[in-house]
């Protein structure tokens, strides 16, 4: 079949591809152009908008699927893997690869991008002694916000193992993962809110002042402490995505494995650290990469709760600060491009760990 | 045996200890939800843990002291007396306790100790956060203002327009390409899929001011497009890590059967794979889902001051910064911003469980 000579390419099957391509274009196009401009009531608006972007997805690769089917059999089977994976590499080139090309290239230029100045934002980053706090708190965020989320995930997923609530419980712990940060900056800040005086309705401070002491204003007095109390924030919400992931792993330690060890003796401690540890390590691993390279990101929270006065700047919110109130798009850049440093050896490490799995 | 019952008794150890953490954990969020049912005057006046039966100090007796009391002496209580000072906080006697009534009118207050709930609970933070219209709010010491509503119910259905496509856009464009990354052989296959993974590690505030000068050139800020594409950019990465893990899995036969009944790809993508992963496809959904939902910085950015596209997340972010102390507002927002993650999360927490899973740990 296959040393038939190859069909030709005809007339029509290119041109009525073009008009597929054309027709894509104009057809989306105007349908933006009408969202743009159009006041029709709110409700109506997210209707429209959901069915548009909905059937218009499918739509796009029906219609190019069908272009492709114009042609003979070997000019398809070449083009079809472009049509499916088309999408989403246009889609990352342009939303994602090329704009981190284009970041390091703005942080070698000055605040209003005109000026090549080399590597002075870079110089000028490590000498600002704003940075200097971002960069600490960043590195107590990953390093307090991890150890903690990992730790309690971990030990929480065992208990839970051993309850007789483990449904419940474990809903319960997981259940901020569903919040969003700004929600939980408004939970949080009700725990912690400071009123001078003896009546509190923060419960932090109505803990205190029951037991004797002094209200304390926690995210913007206690200086570096406020940190902390807003990592507490981060570890209420990551816990659980630790504990559920942990949970899996550990019942999938073998059970014959660990009645071998009772039998032999071992106490339960020393089960956890010689056997379930080894066996989970992968697992821990992973869970920790994923939590370092969330709080290396952290903005949400340090945004909500403090808008990162009394020294809780983390470097997200620096990159905020710089580039949308002060404008200044070369010490902007070069701040995420410091970020995309930070997490480059999670990368590589994530890139091995990947070929290890034989994921190709 | 003795090993058994060793276990059991540790078992009430465990029970115990995981409920003190599970009640630590649900405080914060219990604390919101009761506050956001209690009437402003009194949020900014009491702890909520009041709503539940405690003991408080109540009006009793009324004393009359003689008009002319120096308050710079001792003043002189039924046979005891006690300083100015004593008598503004409050000095415990026995089981009463005094206090000023009315300092200028020199008449002091006998509380008595009682048990006290507070039952006032009201809807109207809510009608107010989700309307835009003003309402009158009685504060504390009985005086009223007039306050502008947040108009949240706008928002609302803001995020739900933009979290639907910015759900089904991604799980369906990752699903095509993880289809053609596991089936097809092409070349720049291994490249290509390659570099997507690595994009899962990119922190976003990397593509942002990019991105931001391509939309402002192409008039796609503060549009529902614009945000769609922003989001689907930077969810892409994960879910087609996560639809190739399950695509790839699928047995060979099922494709080669219909391979020969003459079926093309898509046909078998849209026939036979879509339908067979919608599991996989609903817990990576929700997960996108929820993520968009949440989001603040993505819609901070490409959204901006248009009032009309404007998240949740926004607004309550900005009643956090403007009006920080309207408890009423805040908490009753804050929780109608989780009533849609949260029904999810109870409904179908067994899919949401295996997103998070299938993104973090394979093999």
């Amino acid at each position: 079949m296959s040393t038939q000579a190859k069909p030709r390419i005809s007339m029509k099957a290119v041109l009525l591809s073009l008009l597929v391509l054309l027709a894509n274009i104009a057809v989306h196009g105007l349908i933006f152009l009408f969202f743009r401009d159009s006041t029709l009531n709110p409700l109506l608006t997210a209707v429209f908008a959901v069915l548009w972007g909905v059937v218009g997805i499918y739509q796009i690769y029906y219609s190019f699927n069908w272009a492709v089917e114009q042609y003979p059999e070997h000019v398809r089977r070449k083009v079809l893997p472009y049509v499916f994976v088309g999408p989403a590499t246009l889609v990352l080139g342009w939303l994602l690869i090329l704009p981190a090309l284009r970041t390091l290239y703005l942080s070698f230029f000055n605040a209003s991008s005109d000026k090549f100045v080399g590597l002075a934002n870079y110089a000028a980053i490590f000498t600002d002694r704003l940075l200097a706090t971002a960069l600490r708190n960043n590195l107590l965020w990953v390093f307090v916000g991890t150890l903690a989320c990992v730790s309690l995930g971990l030990l929480i997923a065992i208990l839970a193992d051993r309850s007789s609530y483990e449904r419940i419980a474990k809903s319960i712990i997981f259940m901020p993962m569903a919040i969003s940060f700004v929600a939980a900056g408004v939970i949080w800040k009700f725990v912690y809110y400071y009123q001078p005086g003896d009546e509190q309705i923060g419960i932090l401070n109505a803990i205190v002042t029951f037991f004797g002491g002094e209200p304390q204003a926690w995210t913007s007095m206690l200086q570096p402490w406020n940190n902390f109390f807003l990592i507490i924030i981060l570890i209420w919400m990551q816990t659980g995505f630790a504990m559920v992931i942990f949970s899996a792993a550990i019942k999938g330690v073998p059970e014959d494995i660990l009645e071998a060890a009772r039998v032999d003796g071992a106490g339960e401690v020393k089960i956890f650290f010689g056997i379930m540890i080894p066996y989970i390590s992968t697992t821990i691993l992973t869970v920790t990469t994923t939590i370092i390279v969330f709080t290396l990101k952290i903005f949400d929270v340090v945004m909500v709760m403090t808008g990162g006065q009394y020294d809780t700047e983390v470097v997200a919110t620096q990159f905020y600060r710089q580039f949308f109130m002060y404008r200044n798009f070369g010490y902007g850049s070069t701040l995420a491009i410091v970020l995309l440093i930070a997490v480059l050896p999670v990368i590589i490490i994530n890139l091995r760990q990947f070929r290890k799995q034989g994921g190709f | 045996m003795v090993g058994r019952k060793k276990r059991k008794g540790n078992k009430t150890v465990v029970n115990v200890v995981l409920g003190i953490i599970c009640f630590i954990w649900l405080l914060p969020t219990l604390g919101l939800f009761i506050s956001s049912f209690r009437p402003a005057a009194d949020i900014l006046q009491t702890g909520w843990w009041k709503v539940f039966p405690h003991q408080e100090w109540k009006a009793g007796e009324t004393v009359q002291l003689s008009k002319d009391v120096d308050l710079r002496e001792p003043i002189e209580v039924n046979g005891t007396t006690y300083t100015d000072d004593q008598l503004k906080a409050g000095v415990t006697e026995g089981d009463k306790r005094l206090v000023w009534e009315n300092r200028r009118a020199r008449t002091i207050n006998m509380q008595e100790r009682g048990w006290e709930v507070k039952p006032d609970f009201t809807l109207d933070n809510y009608k107010n956060v989700l309307s835009g219209k003003e309402y009158k709010l009685k504060l504390g010491d009985g005086s009223e203002t007039v306050q502008k509503g947040t108009g949240l119910s706008q928002a609302f259905w803001n995020t739900l327009t933009i979290a639907v496509p910015a759900t089904i856009i991604p799980v369906l464009i990752a699903s095509f390409a993880a289809y053609a990354f596991a089936w097809l052989r092409f070349p720049g296959r291994k490249t290509l899929f390659v570099i997507i993974i690595a994009m899962l590690v990119i922190p976003i505030q990397v593509a942002l001011i990019p991105i931001l000068k391509d939309y402002t050139a192409l008039g796609l800020n503060g549009s529902y497009l614009g945000i769609w594409l922003a989001h689907t950019a930077f969810g892409l990465p994960l879910v087609t890590y996560f639809m190739y893990n399950f695509i790839s899995q699928l047995p060979k036969d099922l494709f080669e059967s219909a391979f020969i009944d003459g079926a093309s790809h898509f046909t078998i993508f849209s026939r036979l794979i879509l339908p067979l992963s919608v599991p996989a496809l609903a817990s990576i959904a929700i997960f996108q889902f929820l993520w968009v939902w949440n989001d603040y910085l993505v819609s901070l950015i490409f959204i901006g001051n248009q009032p009309n596209v404007q998240v949740m997340s926004m607004k309550i972010a900005d009643l956090v910064g403007s009006r920080g102390n309207d408890w009423h507002l805040l908490t009753s927002a804050a929780f109608i911003s989780m009533l849609m993650p949260l029904t999810i999360f109870f409904l179908l927490q067994k899919y949401f469980v295996k997103g998070l899973m299938g993104g973090s740990v394979k093999g």
